[in-house]
């Protein structure tokens, strides 16, 4: 068991205010980490800081041993998968152009992209039929399959997932959590997750970090957080998700 | 005389000389003629080559310097001399400052004007006074061609006899009385406000007026008095009388050539062939004849009759006229609107980042489309590398559409969603391939709309091209303000119209061809 990145005293502060309060995180290789709170707690932050989005304001992030640096951080790009709430794809480019993206901009032979293409769509359940649809005419849950696509593309080491089923509507949720889980296990994938959902994180999660305020509240399994909640606001937190049995 | 609305607009060229195709086919014969001997060669190179270029005529905006200006190219063409002829380029600051920067090489002027708004003295001078005092700029004066333009007065006859006017002291009796002057007769040292002072004449009711719109708003009753010179053949036309200069205000106005003294010699002894060859009674019938006519090459061409058979072309048809103002027009406007595109995209890629260069980008491309397009043209027309030219008429055009093109290029990649374009970096795209391959495809809407913009707006304000004689459909509509010629006015306006129209349609087309289909959807 290693560490593919690692976070050390990372800090960030956004016009003055601090987003993320000196933190230390580890993503473990293999393991679906989820990072939960609630809206501004910083979990996106985070998320931003280790794909280069935004630079810390002091600490180290390093990625596979090597700290990652405005040098590097292009090369590490194409290691490292994202995938957002809307999918972030391409509106003047059709799925399969999204998807096809930088491998033809790093200039990978055609049969390999072709060979990669159709393992990707048989992976995500994604008809081959509309590949050559543009991202308006795709639903949701298919755009939100295309841009996984796209982020798996290169076979990327680390998989950073900002809310990726925050805006489908509960059956296609359902049905694309199972999908992904399947996937991680699969390809064996080191995932960083954002969600503000309990369950989705209990879910998913190999380990779940809690964080609020810019500050990681509590790490562990979501027993751990259920049955020994380090302060309140883990049990607020936790109580306030209930579910359907509880009403 | 100068008849030119001084400052707003100057110059109404009527149609551009198709002289520039004339002389290189000129050319064309004499190198062939050049080939078969030796004696042509010399006399070639002794008489043309010492000029490379071909001898550039100007004239000012109104018919007799139009006329004149025929005559002189005619003229220097008979000597052997390669000549062009730029009509109506402007009043007569223009015309002086473009013999100053040898965009032209002789014009034709008037003592009096020399005088007074080039040697700027209210002393009447000689005429030798007035070349020691041009020998200074370089510039050469003939003799007098042999007729006195002076300015006038002139009224409505049924008026003038109605309240028993007959000289200008007999205006200070009637203060009720409106005057429609030219915008340089009002300008001018030897023009209305020393006239006023000097008859002490009470009228207040004075507005500016085109001089050919003038003799309109004379002949409608919307004017009254109007400033005119005394060969305009439009004075019979409309049976206007001229009032007596009973005070001997106004002073002569010989009609001259003015040259460069560094033209060659040849040329120069052509132009002095003219003096003394033109009294005012052939000049008001040669006037006469342009305006009934509208062709001033047959109205100098009468000058010539009788002396040796013409070598000037027979009149263009109206189509040959029409491609050419059309192919002109295209080229104004084409190519200003490339050199926009080239510039104002990477500009407006620079103002889409925002801070002070962005903030400066935008500014100076709104402060140029809040110039006047006159004034632009104006402003251009003193600088060195500029003057009048079809490069100023373009430089004007591209400053013109450049706001549109930078504005929407920079709003279109603003307009881009922050997700959007994090992706792309996310997805650790280089910024080349970010910009050509992202941010560009999906601003190009955006982008082609303001190309299109200044595409329909340089159509239309490439008509003014020809206030600075760069041709264009403008010519005929300045031409047939200046004849006060509907007809001649509408064959110009419909087909800037007809262009605008089909540019907008061309670039519906492009939009389907150049905007990704992902975004029609």
């Amino acid at each position: 068991m290693s560490a593919l990145v690692q976070l050390v005293d990372v800090s960030k502060r956004y016009e003055g205010a601090p987003a993320l309060h000196s933190t230390n995180l580890t993503v473990e290789r293999s393991k679906t980490t989820v990072l939960i709170g609630p809206s501004g707690c910083g979990k996106s932050t985070l998320l931003r800081l280790i794909i280069g989005l935004t630079a810390p304001d002091s600490g180290t992030i390093s990625f596979d041993g090597s700290r990652i640096t405005q040098a590097n951080i292009d090369t590490l790009r194409h290691r490292i998968g994202y995938v957002i709430q809307e999918g972030g794809l391409f509106p003047h480019l059709t799925a399969r152009a999204n998807i096809l993206l930088m491998a033809r901009h790093l200039g990978k032979s055609p049969e390999e992209m072709r060979t990669r293409l159709v393992e990707l769509c048989e992976l995500t359940r994604f008809s081959n039929n509309l590949l050559s649809r543009y991202p308006i005419e795709l639903s949701g849950g298919q755009r939100q399959r295309v841009s996984l696509m796209r982020a798996l593309m290169l076979s990327p080491e680390l998989l950073l997932l900002d809310e990726p089923l925050g805006a489908l509507d509960p059956l296609v949720r359902a049905s694309l959590q199972k999908d992904l889980k399947e996937i991680f296990a699969r390809l064996r994938q080191t995932a960083l997750l954002v969600t503000h959902d309990l369950a989705e994180a209990a879910y998913f999660g190999d380990g779940i970090v809690l964080m609020n305020g810019g500050r990681i509240v509590q790490q562990g399994s979501i027993n751990d957080l259920r049955e020994r909640p380090v302060d309140p606001f883990v049990s607020e937190f936790i109580n306030a998700q209930r579910t359907l049995a509880e009403i | 005389m100068i008849w030119c609305c001084a400052s707003r607009n100057d110059g109404f060229p009527v149609r551009q000389s198709d002289g520039l195709v004339r002389w290189r086919a000129v050319k064309k014969t004499r190198r062939l003629a050049s080939r078969r001997s030796l004696i042509a060669v010399l006399l070639f190179l002794g008489v043309a080559c010492a000029h490379a270029q071909p001898i550039v005529i100007g004239s000012k905006k109104f018919t007799e310097s139009y006329v004149l200006g025929e005559i002189a190219k005619h003229t220097l063409n008979d000597a052997g001399i390669s000549a062009e002829h730029r009509q109506g380029m402007g009043g007569t600051i223009i015309l002086w400052q473009a013999l100053q920067g040898a965009q032209i090489d002789a014009y034709p002027e008037y003592t009096g004007t020399i005088a007074q708004e080039v040697l700027k003295t209210d002393r009447v001078l000689s005429l030798n006074e007035i070349r020691d005092a041009l020998t200074k700029f370089g510039v050469g004066i003939t003799e007098p061609l042999g007729f006195n333009n002076t300015y006038a007065l002139v009224m409505r006859r049924s008026e003038a006899q109605r309240l028993g006017l007959r000289t200008i002291s007999d205006l200070r009796n009637h203060p009720e009385l409106k005057f429609g002057l030219t915008h340089e007769f009002l300008d001018r040292h030897d023009g209305w406000q020393p006239l006023r002072a000097r008859y002490g004449l009470p009228q207040q009711n004075v507005i500016g007026i085109d001089h050919a719109l003038g003799y309109s708003a004379l002949a409608s009753g919307s004017i009254d008095v109007k400033d005119a010179y005394s060969t305009d053949a439009k004075i019979g036309e409309y049976d206007l009388v001229t009032l007596e200069d009973d005070l001997q205000f106004f002073p002569r106005y010989d009609a001259v050539f003015l040259y460069r003294l560094a033209l060659p010699a040849p040329a120069i002894a052509a132009l002095r062939k003219l003096q003394g060859a033109l009294d005012e009674k052939r000049m008001i019938r040669l006037n006469a004849e342009a305006e009934r006519t509208k062709n001033y090459t047959r109205a100098a061409n009468l000058f010539f009759e009788g002396d040796r058979a013409s070598t000037i072309a027979p009149g263009e048809t109206f189509f040959h006229k029409l491609k050419r103002w059309t192919l002109r027009h295209l080229e104004l406007a084409g190519i200003s609107l490339v050199l926009s595109v080239i510039v104002g995209v990477p500009l407006g890629i620079l103002a889409s980042r925002g801070g002070t260069i962005g903030q400066a980008i935008l500014g100076f491309a709104g402060v140029m489309q809040t110039i006047p397009s006159l004034a632009l043209l104006a402003l251009l027309v003193p600088l060195p590398f500029f003057g009048i030219s079809v490069r100023t008429a373009i430089t004007a055009l591209f400053l013109y559409g450049l706001l549109p093109i930078v504005r929407n290029t920079a709003t279109g990649l603003q307009d881009i969603p922050r997700a959007l374009r994090e992706s792309a970096i996310a997805l650790g795209l280089r910024p080349m391939a970010r910009l050509w391959q992202i941010y560009l495809p999906m601003a190009s809407r955006s982008i082609l709309a303001g190309i299109k913009t200044s595409a329909v707006i340089n159509i239309g304000t490439a008509t003014l091209a020809a206030l600075i004689g760069a041709g264009g459909l403008g010519e005929p509509i300045l031409s047939g303000l200046n004849l006060n010629d509907h007809a001649t006015i509408l064959q110009g306006a419909i087909p800037a119209a007809l262009l605008a129209l089909l540019v907008q349609w061309l670039f519906d087309l492009l939009d389907r061809v150049v905007i990704p289909k992902g975004l029609r959807l």
